[in-house]
């Protein structure tokens, strides 16, 4: 069985999630838009697109979207998206955060799924209602009082995932900039394991240090940064889910790259 | 079923021929870090050596580095071009920059990552090395060599063959100081007297057969002092090529200024001997170069014709209307090729920015457009698809305007050079960046790139005395310092005019200081004093020559008038009449000057 925490699998290529599709054994999200996955999505695909998780993503409440969606404690869960995956993460965070273990990434996005004229169709699965018990794993959440205090620590990495030029404008004191560009590879949301430590161990993120990620808003650049340390074998991961959009509304310090105009040498 | 890649039926497009990358370099740079980070390479040694492999400081800051990939002979392939797409959304700030000596540049990398875009460019062999540093850097060549009418041959496969010998050649590793070569293809498309070493192709009928050969310029350049490269001789055939090269290199390795930074460019060795005697010494050098190789050192030029093939149509549109603004990019932007039915076509950006995106559309549009299947770089922040058939150019300027890769003035005085000043520069004292943006904007807006009078004009500024932008050989150009009223600061540039890099090459001669607020203001005046002044050929460029020569005999007889009547223009305001003055281009806090430690002499 694929199990995150026992194996620390983190995606699942295309060619297993096929074989899964038809042995029935999987369920599948999709986390785009409803109009989105109205039109196409990989067949069995449920649709949950990340508005409505983030419009109330208390535990109950994700909870009854976990059962309606036929998910059970033991029910192995993919999750896709079209937006380099970190959709995609910030909805298995969210499942892992409350219990479930069995949840991993599809390797790639669903642009590319089509680009490779891989089976797709618009039926809409219909699903038996399943109970989930609620078993929730604190230890992978940061919320901004414990950032506050365990930045200060020095066995612990702040990485922010967001562009350069906004890292450079305003961060969190302290953090390491990491974009999640950084992460991928051209067709895989994430780069191959050994790619990805040589990246992380290059820039000092390495095995003991307990590591936490944000970016702009609601958790889903820094939700794949989560997985692309877990991936790369780093098991000390904490996800800072209201990252820098709360860390501001609570007029907490922030810093900045002084004396240099760097936006005028952006061509956007 | 195996499913990778199944995508990519385009990737038929053509590869590049020489291999310029050392994926080991990529592990020592990453390890060499790691060993400074630890204190265990002192800041020096650390200094040159990032700069021999391409990797410059940033401004006020030592955790983040520039990385200047090399293009040599700015010639550059699809393949290459998504890949420093990718590379700058990984790496830098999502946008790439193309410089006035065909590299691309990539800015506010973290140290610690520029390993990891070394190994990037293998992928591609491309390389940063020696693109920084006392060595030989990137070998340009004039993006219509091959192309232009007005050339003997093509030097191409002879630039890129002196980049291949001197690329790692032990010879240049540790100069006094960098090194430049620039290929051109004629007079008029070169910049071959502003350089240590620049090439003209030329033949000489000998015994009724054609030999090809060069004319070659030594010691010019541009820098805080500029001068013009003198001709080492009629002719210098092609076999000739490698002695000479290396028997200036030799002279320059001896005898070079190695204490004194600022003075330590070759051109300041000719200038301190006198030409004729560094002639000579060139001349006995070249022959001791020549009877000493105890195998016979020829440059591996490669002459195998590059493949023309029209790309295949993928969709036809040729029911489809021409696009507003065609007529004046096609006038602007696009040269006729000697080879009938072909034009190259050239891109302008603002100040050589460009996006990810657009990185990756241009590489479609070469696949889709240029027979030639690559692209040049051109000296002033731009590139040139070339090998496009005339039918397909309506269809390329309308894909190219979907990219907002369509902007007029190309070869015209609206595309003016900036360098990077204060977005990234550690001895910029003004934003010269932006401040090109914005004149850009403004010609283009009035349509100054439809008017005939200013097209063989530049303006290209600089953000302090280093000449990055190439200030000297504009016709009006600018660089960066600080002026003051009291004890409030504004940013100001020193002013020159009539500088130009052709067979008339002269330097710019000083004009009057004009504060970074009232550029535009005053640029605009002197179009008009031309307009008024002018005789019924004029151009910009010929009137501002007859100018600064004391040849003009209309009102405006010399600079000084000029200066006279632009001088009202660039009294500073108070502050309180007008605050935006006294900020610079692209920052809202008060203007001052601050540098870091520069990196120009390491
Ligand atoms: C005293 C120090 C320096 C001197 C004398 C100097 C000189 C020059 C000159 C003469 C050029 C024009 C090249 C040509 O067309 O032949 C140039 C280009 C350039 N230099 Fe420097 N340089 C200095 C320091 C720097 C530094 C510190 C940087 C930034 C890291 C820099 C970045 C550039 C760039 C980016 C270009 C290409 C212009 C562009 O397209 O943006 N230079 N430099
Ligand atoms: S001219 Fe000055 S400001 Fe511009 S890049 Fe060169 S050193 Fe920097």
């Amino acid at each position: 069985m694929r199990c995150l925490t026992d194996s620390g699998k983190i995606t699942t290529d295309i060619d297993s999630l096929r074989s899964e599709i038809r042995d029935k054994s999987v369920r599948v999200i999709d986390v785009r838009r409803e109009d989105d996955y109205k039109q196409d999505h990989i067949p069995t695909a449920v649709n949950l697109p990340l508005a409505n998780l983030l419009s109330d993503d208390s535990p109950e409440s994700v909870l009854k979207l976990m059962n309606t969606m036929g998910i059970d404690n033991e029910t192995p869960v993919v999750v896709y998206d079209d937006t380099f995956g970190a959709l995609a993460s910030r909805v298995a965070w969210t499942f892992e955060y409350l219990g479930h273990s069995d949840v991993t990434l599809l390797e790639t996005t669903y642009s590319n799924w089509k680009s490779l004229e891989l089976e797709s169709d618009s039926k809409i699965p219909e699903i038996q209602h399943k109970e989930h018990t609620l078993n929730l794993q604190p230890n992978i959440l940061a919320t901004a009082d414990y950032l506050e205090s365990a930045k200060e620590r020095n066995d612990v990495i702040l990485i922010d995932n967001r562009e350069r030029l906004n890292f450079l404008e305003q961060h969190i004191p302290g953090a390491i900039s990491l974009p999640y560009r950084t992460l991928a590879t051209k067709d895989k949301i994430l780069r191959p394991k050994d790619d990805m430590k040589r990246l992380l161990e290059n820039r000092g993120i390495t095995g003991n240090l307990e590591i936490i990620t944000y970016c702009g808003s609601v958790g889903t650049l820094s939700g794949l940064a989560y997985y692309a340390l877990k991936s790369a074998g780093l098991p000390n991961a904490k996800l800072y889910v209201r990252s820098f959009k709360e860390w501001k509304n609570l007029q907490k310090p922030t810093e900045k790259q002084e004396d240099a105009s760097y936006w005028d040498l952006s061509a956007e | 079923m195996t499913i990778s890649n199944l995508k990519q039926s385009r990737s038929d497009s053509i590869k590049p021929k020489i291999n310029w990358s050392r994926v080991e370099e990529a592990d020592n740079f990453a390890k060499t870090v790691k060993l400074f980070r630890q204190g265990k390479y002192d800041a020096d040694s650390f200094r040159r050596f990032r700069l021999q492999h391409g990797a410059y400081g940033t401004r006020m800051t030592g955790d983040y580095a520039m990385v200047r990939i090399k293009i040599p002979a700015g010639e550059i392939y699809p393949r290459q071009l998504e890949k420093i797409s990718q590379l700058s959304e990984q790496f830098s700030i999502g946008s790439a920059h193309f410089s006035t000596r065909e590299n691309i540049q990539l800015h506010w990398v973290v140290l610690e990552d520029v390993s990891e875009i070394f190994r990037g460019l293998t992928e591609v062999g491309l390389t940063s090395r020696e693109a920084c540093g006392n060595t030989i850097r990137n070998i340009m060549c004039s993006p219509l060599s091959g192309v232009c009418p007005d050339e003997k041959f093509d030097s191409t496969p002879y630039a890129l063959a002196t980049a291949r010998f001197f690329l790692r050649n032990p010879m240049v590793q540790n100069l006094p100081r960098k090194f430049k070569f620039n290929f051109t293809c004629c007079e008029k498309h070169g910049m071959v007297r502003m350089v240590d070493v620049g090439l003209i192709p030329h033949t000489q009928e000998v015994d009724g057969t054609t030999q090809r050969g060069f004319k070659i310029f030594l010691g010019g350049g541009l820098g805080n002092k500029s001068f013009v490269g003198y001709q080492l001789e009629e002719f210098t055939p092609e076999e000739d090529l490698v002695y000479t090269s290396m028997a200036v290199l030799r002279i320059f390795d001896r005898l070079g200024d190695r204490k004194n930074m600022a003075r330590n460019r070759m051109r300041y060795l000719v200038n301190d001997m006198g030409w004729e005697k560094f002639q000579n010494l060139v001349l006995k050098e070249r022959a001791i170069v020549r009877a000493t190789q105890s195998v016979i050192t020829q440059l591996e030029v490669d002459h195998t014709p590059n493949e023309i093939k029209r790309p295949i149509r993928i969709s036809d549109e040729s029911g489809s209307s021409i696009p507003d603004g065609y007529a004046r990019w096609l006038k602007t932007n696009t040269v006729k090729q000697k080879q009938s039915g072909y034009r190259s076509i050239f891109i302008t950006l603002e100040a050589g920015d460009i996006t990810a995106n657009q990185l990756n559309a241009l590489a479609d549009l070469i696949r889709d457009f240029s027979s030639e299947g690559k692209a040049r770089f051109g000296f002033v922040q731009n590139v040139a698809l070339r090998y496009v058939s005339e039918d397909d150019l309506p269809r390329l300027y309308s894909n190219l305007l979907e990219v907002g890769l369509a902007k007029s003035g190309a070869l015209t005085m609206t595309a003016p050079i900036g360098c990077s000043g204060t977005t990234s520069c550690n001895l910029a004292l003004t934003n010269s960046h932006r401040l090109a943006k914005e004149i850009q904007r403004k010609l283009l807006e009035l349509k100054f790139d439809e008017d005939d009078d200013l097209s063989d004009s530049s303006i290209k500024i600089s953000g302090c005395p280093n000449s990055c932008g190439q200030h000297g050989i504009a016709t009006i150009g600018f660089f960066g310092g600080g002026g003051h009223v009291g004890k409030d600061m504004y940013a100001n540039y020193q002013m020159s005019l009539g500088g130009r890099s052709d067979g008339d090459t002269m330097l710019g001669q000083t004009c009057l200081r004009v504060p970074a607020k009232r550029v535009i203001p005053v640029i605009l005046k002197i179009i008009e004093l031309f307009k008024q002044n002018k005789k019924s050929d004029d151009t910009l460029q010929s009137w501002i020559h007859r100018v600064v020569n004391n040849n003009e005999d209309s009102k405006i007889k010399s600079i000084n008038d000029i200066k006279k009547v632009l001088e009202p223009l660039t009294i500073p305001p108070t502050k309180e009449e007008d605050p935006d003055f006294y900020l610079d281009y692209g920052d809202d806090t008060s203007y001052h000057t601050k540098t870091g430690k520069g990196e120009c002499a390491a």
